[in-house]
């Protein structure tokens, strides 16, 4: 692999850029790999990345029905936070935030990781009460959080309407220093490129269309591009999970819906954190090109389809012109939608599966950018083991039938 | 100072502007004048402004370009005032209007002597595509300084700091036939449309209709083309099924034909919307149109072709310059060299030559250029150099120069000497791209057509395209496909309608020769070595970074729209993205379509937030709900609570030796009136659900985990309901008004909720039970008397006995309060005495005065939502949302009283509540906590651990749900969940603080008051 550097590309300038070598290479499929990840989005690409430096299993393939990074990895709003409720999410994000913290060198490519904070909003007083209590949690959690009142979130920024004249004032807000942003599509390919360079063929244009299993053991998939033997396959299929699992022959406890984003013209820097509301409804940051990068709730109906309805788009930029005035003169560029797979506890599942042999990682919902490296590394871990990562063990489908939910909306409550 | 010396470039004649008036305005503080009818961008070019700014990445000097939404460079700072400020506007899509103040939106100090523009220079080598990826990674701890630098670089225009001073609306519209567009094709749909009858909307993005026409040096029916649409005009402005909508851009195509036009009303006038009349404007208005079809008549965008410097000011579109010279009356330049691959850009130089000026020459591509056009340039002596291409504008902050060398396409190199022209502009022309970005909004995929050389649309059910926007370029072409179109269209939705070729005007053909397929022209040194050759100019992204990114293995075009940026501006690659197609299956070695195109997405050109939201902010964001009663809440000063949508007192603060009360001191005499004497609390914001039919009972005893069988007329239930999964997610009370009709009330933030899950199990699960389900909150206001002397007041105004055995507790009545119509609730959530009194909404505020004139006496207090908090937390009585999160089962909360496991129907929640994990006796349940210091009030929020000695991470066993002080036992306490807290009734448990402090607590039961239950029998 090419090491990337300051030094290097000036080298390179000096030669007119003609001696840069492919970040990945576009190999034929083997008949045979020791694992195979289906999807070639951040979470694939990082498991194989980590199966391969971790655990040592270069044989491995990517399937991707598309472009590598194409799907949910294309589409977020690039949001990295780990302030989560519950124990047993808390350190499943925490442990991706801390991967996240050096994976740039780690990988040897610029994921831009900026820990510019992260505020959630409090507007009521039950918003309120829920923000002690997570943030309680994270403390005793050892993940960094702390409560700020109004006069607080004023102070971290200036131009938030912090008055009283808002349908729903702001009261205050839990903050995250340690969280911020990244950028989406270096992820995927720093990850990609990681991976090729240990000898994982990144198989893109290949669709999975079916599984074969013999006695309860997957020994194969079939693919558009002929058919590959393994006894290991880990699906990270995102919002087609559900498509995958019934060629499995099982179902999953998952709804795919579409979620919308939006950006705005680029402009000069004007906000330096990243700011969510759930009440209001509406998140925000600004990227390093300038573009306000804006997103909200998912779309209520279920869907295959990456577009959304305009409502939504129409309460996102309410609910961001009622937090910032002074954006109502600032303009929307570009509107997009991802599909995301939503479990019923709003946490992901990471997981063996009736079938021997496959596991899955999906369930990620709205959320799942973030958990990225973490997901990735747990996931190669129980590929590598054929049993859950100690992180991923709570993470199991058998919670659907236990009753061991991890509901991480449980905190949003309802006003009386 | 004479006209032609304040603005040089300005033609004697011609064009559609008004020379009579002059507009005068500034741009980077100069002053300038221009005439009604122009552009921003016409005014500037009029005035010989060729430095509108500085290119994002590079700092590079750029000029005007294109005349249209197309246009990558002029895109400029707007606003006179802090407060009116507009990022990015166009120039090209701006009108003038007298006073406009605009500014570049990069270069510093300005965009004449910039000092980045020397970085862009020096640094630009060290910045190919994608660099930020392969460096500032070490040391790893200055990202963050270095990331500052970055940021300050990004960016075109600013935000206004001040608050928008403008209002926007909305307006949603249904018509037969949609036509996006009114060029020749969409007005020759709209006729035809609008003939049959059907009902038109015909949108246009530009401050005029008319569209190619407008600059048109053809004849229609053997009148100049201006006249055949203001004809057309006046057609359509007569007929009573057709609105017209200028200024009006079709910014999004969603699913169903439901398409979003954002109509500039005001932007033409002034930076704020002015008043007219004394009557505030909208600044803009978003029709949100659902329309039977749609016909696109979205015309096709000119392809720059893509040669060194190709960005340096004085290097225009062909078209643009024939729009200039033809609409506005302005020349660009004085000598002009044309770049062309087709015959429809030798318009430009036969323009520039009527305009009175220099053609130097015109490079063409192709070998035998051939067509009518051709003819006339070459019958008026212009030099024509066949099988050639500009292959490199010479000069830095305006073109000096054309160099034009032979060129072999196939084998993408130089193939003759290079030749250098004297010139001051060079026009390009690679040919015409449709505009297919509305159809590719609604996920249907272009297919590239090899005899136009462009993307044409697919387009799914309910849409077609017509004329240049489906790649037909003749203009009689293009009027009958429209007419046809749009005949189809009303056809489509009922109407009669013919299309008659007769009805079209006559246009006399052209005959043109083929077009040749040139993209990116070769130059003589390799693409990595030569000067740049700019694709995506607003981006920075040139020829080299797409030949950079594929040589990466960068292959889908995805991969190299994200790798280099190219489309991502504000433009969307409207310009740039064929070209850039065209480069990367070059550099992998396949065709164009084989690469494929990037999705287009809205909007199609930006829109402002502030169209999107309309009037849906402020106090408009969410409605505000008050009750009935809250003008007498806000005239006794009373402080207020967002609960859901209402506006709930929250307490009623009074002067007390001329000082306010605190919150806390409100709260302490609000509570001591309750527990001593008597208060009144507006209950009024209560979910109530009025549900009736013959299964209303068995539907009841299926959604509420208790049993509701046998509940008589008369009688009230407290009921508890569970989601799916066996968590607790709403409570209320509900009575029995006759066999067959019950009352459900709910938490008031969950009264929406509840009443879509009650219809949702209804309509999918249970269609079979004969239930109606009426919200009926609004209806009726509700106001709890409560005290021990609660029965005193109301027995003086009502015709209900009142006695404790004839009217027992948990009994309903019906009669007469305040000569009102009434039901009243011995019910109690304060644990005392309490009748909740429901009234008619519009006699509620009677009623409540008419309880104050007779309560006085007995020293009847009003109270709020906090000191509801306190008397219901002292009697253990959840509120759901606050002691519960969707994680507690009615059990946790040691409810057993209220579930039913002998039902015989299974209610919703019951088959979770079997489960290993709820089955648990480690759950976490609901207890109370007394703190070990009485002044202590512990932290909502508060997490709970059994060992305060633990290191973090610490193993937290609950937290605290509702903390209070409590008057009535001058201490503190709790509602808290413990884990197996049921079982750890006198146990001691810590809650550290962020401040390091921990607080002792101690385990007890939830009812700290009156545990007996006395109370509320008096």
């Amino acid at each position: 692999m090419q090491r990337y550097s300051g030094f290097g590309l000036v080298k390179h300038a000096l030669r007119h850029h003609e001696d840069w070598q492919r970040q990945w290479r576009n190999p034929e499929p083997k008949a045979q790999y020791d694992a195979v990840i289906i999807g070639g989005g951040g979470h694939g690409l990082a498991t194989a990345y980590y199966l391969a430096k971790e655990h040592g299993i270069t044989n491995v393939a990517v399937l991707e029905k598309g472009w590598l990074g194409g799907g949910n990895t294309a589409r977020n709003t690039t949001i990295v936070r780990s302030n989560y409720l519950w124990d047993e999410a808390a350190a499943l994000y925490e442990h991706s935030l801390k991967l996240w913290e050096g994976l740039s060198q780690d990988i040897n490519y610029n994921v831009m990781f900026s820990q510019r904070g992260v505020l959630n909003l409090g507007h009521t007083l039950q918003d309120m009460r829920d923000i002690q209590r997570r943030v309680n949690a994270n403390r005793l959690n050892g993940v960094d959080s702390e409560v700020l009142d109004a006069k607080g979130v004023q102070e971290i920024v200036p131009i938030i309407d912090g008055s009283k004249r808002a349908r729903y004032p702001i009261m205050g807000a839990s903050w995250q220093p340690r969280a911020g942003v990244a950028r989406h599509d270096a992820v995927a390919w720093g990850f990609a490129r990681a991976a090729d360079a240990y000898g994982v063929d990144l198989l893109q244009n290949t669709e999975v269309t079916g599984f074969k299993i013999l006695d309860g053991q997957v020994v194969g998939v079939h693919t558009n591009r002929g058919d590959i033997e393994t006894r290991t396959v880990g699906c990270v299929t995102a919002g087609n999970s559900g498509v995958l699992a019934g060629m499995a022959g099982f179902k999953l406890p998952l709804e795919s819906h579409p979620l919308q984003a939006l950006v705005s013209e680029p402009m000069k820097p004007i906000l330096d954190t990243v700011v969510m509301s759930n009440a209001v409804h509406g998140y925000i940051s600004q990227s390093d090109k300038g573009d306000l990068v804006i997103g909200a709730g998912i779309d209520g109906y279920n869907g295959y389809g990456q577009r959304g309805s305009y409502a939504t788009v129409e309460h996102t930029l309410q609910a961001i012109v009622e937090m910032f005035p002074i954006f109502s003169r600032v303009r929307m560029n570009r509107q997009w939608g991802g599909i995301v797979d939503t479990c019923p506890d709003a946490c992901p599942i990471l997981s063996k599966t009736p079938v021997k042999g496959l596991f899955f990682n999906c369930g990620w919902g709205t959320g799942g950018f973030k958990a990225t490296p973490g997901s990735g590394h747990v996931f190669a871990a129980t590929l590598a083991k054929g049993e859950p990562h100690p992180l991923a063990a709570p993470f199991s489908i058998d919670r659907f039938h236990s009753g061991a939910l991890i509901d991480e909306h449980g905190a949003a409550g309802v006003a009386h | 100072m004479s006209q032609s010396a304040k603005q040089p470039n300005r033609l004697a004649a011609g064009g559609c502007v008004d020379r009579n008036h002059t507009l005068n305005f500034t741009f980077n503080g100069q002053a300038y004048t221009g005439h009604p009818g122009d552009t921003l961008a016409s005014a500037l070019l009029a005035n010989g402004v060729d430095l509108v700014n500085r290119s994002f990445k590079y700092s590079r000097p750029r000029g005007i370009v294109a005349a249209g939404s197309e246009e990558p460079n002029a895109v400029v700072q707007l606003g006179a005032s802090e407060a009116a400020q507009v990022p990015n506007v166009r120039a090209t899509q701006q009108a003038l209007y007298e006073g406009l103040v605009a500014h570049s939106t990069n270069g510093w100090p300005d965009v004449q002597k910039d000092l980045m523009g020397w970085i862009g220079k020096l640094g630009a080598p060290f910045m190919p595509p994608g660099f930020y990826y392969k460096t500032f990674m070490a040391p790893a701890s200055m990202w963050m300084t270095y990331e500052k630098y970055i940021r300050k670089t990004a960016g075109l225009g600013r935000s206004p700091t001040e608050t928008d001073p403008d209002i926007y609306d909305h307006m949603s519209q249904h018509c037969d036939v949609l036509v996006i567009g009114a060029g020749p094709a969409g007005l020759a749909a709209a006729l035809a449309s609008a003939r049959a009858g059907a009902r038109v909307i015909l949108a246009d993005e530009q401050e005029a209709m008319g569209g190619s026409l407008l600059d048109s040096r053809e004849c229609l029916d053997d009148r100049p083309a201006g006249q055949w649409i203001a004809d057309a005009l006046a057609e359509l402005e007569r007929l009573e099924n057709v609105t017209l909508l200028p200024r009006t851009t079709a910014n999004g195509y969603h699913d169903h034909n439901f398409v979003t036009l954002h109509e500039r009303r005001t932007e033409h006038l002034a930076d704020s919307a002015p008043s007219i009349e004394g009557r505030r404007q909208p600044r803009s208005r978003l029709h949100r149109v659902r329309a039977g079809q749609v016909v696109l008549a979205t015309g096709a965008h000119e392809r720059p072709l893509v040669y060194a410097n190709n960005d340096v000011p004085g290097n225009l579109l062909a078209g643009a310059v024939s729009t200039y010279i033809r609409r506005y009356g302005v020349i660009p330049g004085r000598r002009l060299v044309l770049t062309t691959s087709n015959d429809h850009a030798y318009r430009a130089a036969l323009d520039w030559l009527d305009a009175g000026h220099d053609v130097v020459a015109i490079a063409d591509a192709r070998e035998t250029p051939d067509g009518e056009l051709v003819e006339q340039a070459r019958a008026r002596g212009i030099r024509i150099i066949p099988g050639s291409a500009v292959i490199e504008a010479s000069g830095s902050k305006r073109v000096t120069g054309a160099r034009i060398a032979r060129i072999d396409r196939e084998a993408f190199k130089v193939i003759g000497p290079v030749e250098t022209l004297d010139c001051d502009t060079i026009a390009s022309s690679g040919g015409y791209s449709p505009v297919i970005h509305l159809a590719s909004h609604t996920g249907a995929r272009p297919s590239w057509n090899e005899t136009i050389l462009g993307f044409v649309p697919n387009t799914v059910k309910g849409v077609a395209a017509a004329g240049g926007a489906r790649g037909i370029y003749p203009l009689a072409d293009v009027l009958a496909d429209g007419a046809d179109a749009g005949a189809k269209a009303a056809a489509s939705q009922g109407f009669e309608a013919v299309f008659e070729t007769t009805a079209l005007p006559r246009v006399p053909a052209i005959r043109e020769g083929e077009a040749c397929a040139l993209y990116q022209v070769p130059h003589e040194k390799t693409t990595l070595r030569a000067p740049k050759q700019f694709v995506d100019l607003q981006n920075d992204v040139t020829a080299a970074a797409i030949e950079l990114a594929t040589r990466e293995g960068f292959e889908s075009i995805e991969h190299v729209k994200r790798y280099t940026a190219m489309g991502f501006g504000t433009d969307q690659g409207k310009l740039g993205n064929i070209n850039g197609m065209a480069i990367a299956a070059r550099c992998l070695g396949r065709s164009i379509p084989e690469v494929g195109t990037t999705v287009f997405r809205p909007n199609y050109t930006p829109v402002t937030f502030g169209a999107v939201v309309g009037r849906h902010c402020r106090e408009l964001f969410d409605p505000e709900r008050y009750t009935a009663m809250h003008q007498w809440h806000v005239e006794q000063g009373a402080e207020f609570e967002d609960v859901g949508q209402w506006k709930r007192p929250w307490y009623y603060p009074r002067h007390v030796n001329g000082r306010l009360e605190s919150m806390h001191e409100a709260v302490v005499r609000e509570c001591r009136a309750v527990r001593e004497r008597v208060g009144i609390l507006d209950a009024s914001t209560l979910g109530k659900i009025d549900i009736q039919g013959p299964d209303a009972r068995e539907f009841l005893g299926r959604v509420y985990t208790n049993k509701w069988a046998k509940l008589a007329p008369g009688r009230v239930r407290y009921g508890l309901m569970c989601k799916d999964d066996g968590m607790v997610m709403d409570d209320g009370t509900t009575s029995c008004l006759g066999e067959n009709h019950f009352l459900m009330t709910t938490t008031s933030g969950g009264a929406a909720a509840v009443l879509e899950w009650l219809e949702m199990w209804h309509q999918t699960e249970w269609p079979e039970l004969d239930v109606y389900f009426t919200s009926v909150t609004d209806h009726w206001a509700t106001m709890t008397v409560t005290g021990p002397e609660a029965r005193k007041p109301l027995a003086e105004i009502t015709d209900i006995d009142l006695d404790r055995e004839s009217f027992k507790f948990m009994d309903w009545r019906e009669g007469n309060v305040a000569d009102v119509p009434a039901r009243v609730f011995r019910i109690s959530f304060t644990g005392e005495l309490a009748f909740e009194i429901n009234v008619q909404a519009n006699y509620a505020m009677h009623v409540w005065k008419t309880l104050f004139e007779h309560g006085d006496k007995y020293g009847l207090t009003p109270y709020g939502t906090e000191t509801m908090h306190v008397l219901r937390a002292e009697k253990g009585f959840i509120i759901a949302g606050q002691d519960t999160d969707g994680s507690v089962t009615p059990e946790d909360l040691g409810m057993y009283w209220a579930i039913g496991y002998d039902k015989p129907f299974p209610w919703i929640g019951k088959r979770a509540l079997s489960r290993s994990d709820t089955r648990r006796t480690d759950r976490k349940q609901l207890v109370g906590l007394r703190p070990a210091d009485p002044a202590v009030v512990l932290q909502e929020g508060a997490q709970i651990v059994f060992d305060p000695q633990q290191a973090i991470p610490m193993t937290m066993v609950g937290h605290v749900t509702s903390s209070y002080y409590s008057p009535t036992l001058e201490s503190g306490f709790a509602l808290a969940v413990v884990k197996g807290g049921h079982q750890r009734l006198g146990e001691t448990v810590y809650l550290p603080m962020a401040d390091g402090t921990i607080h002792e607590a101690e385990i007890v039961g939830t009812q700290f008051v009156d545990p007996e239950g006395e109370r509320q029998n008096v």
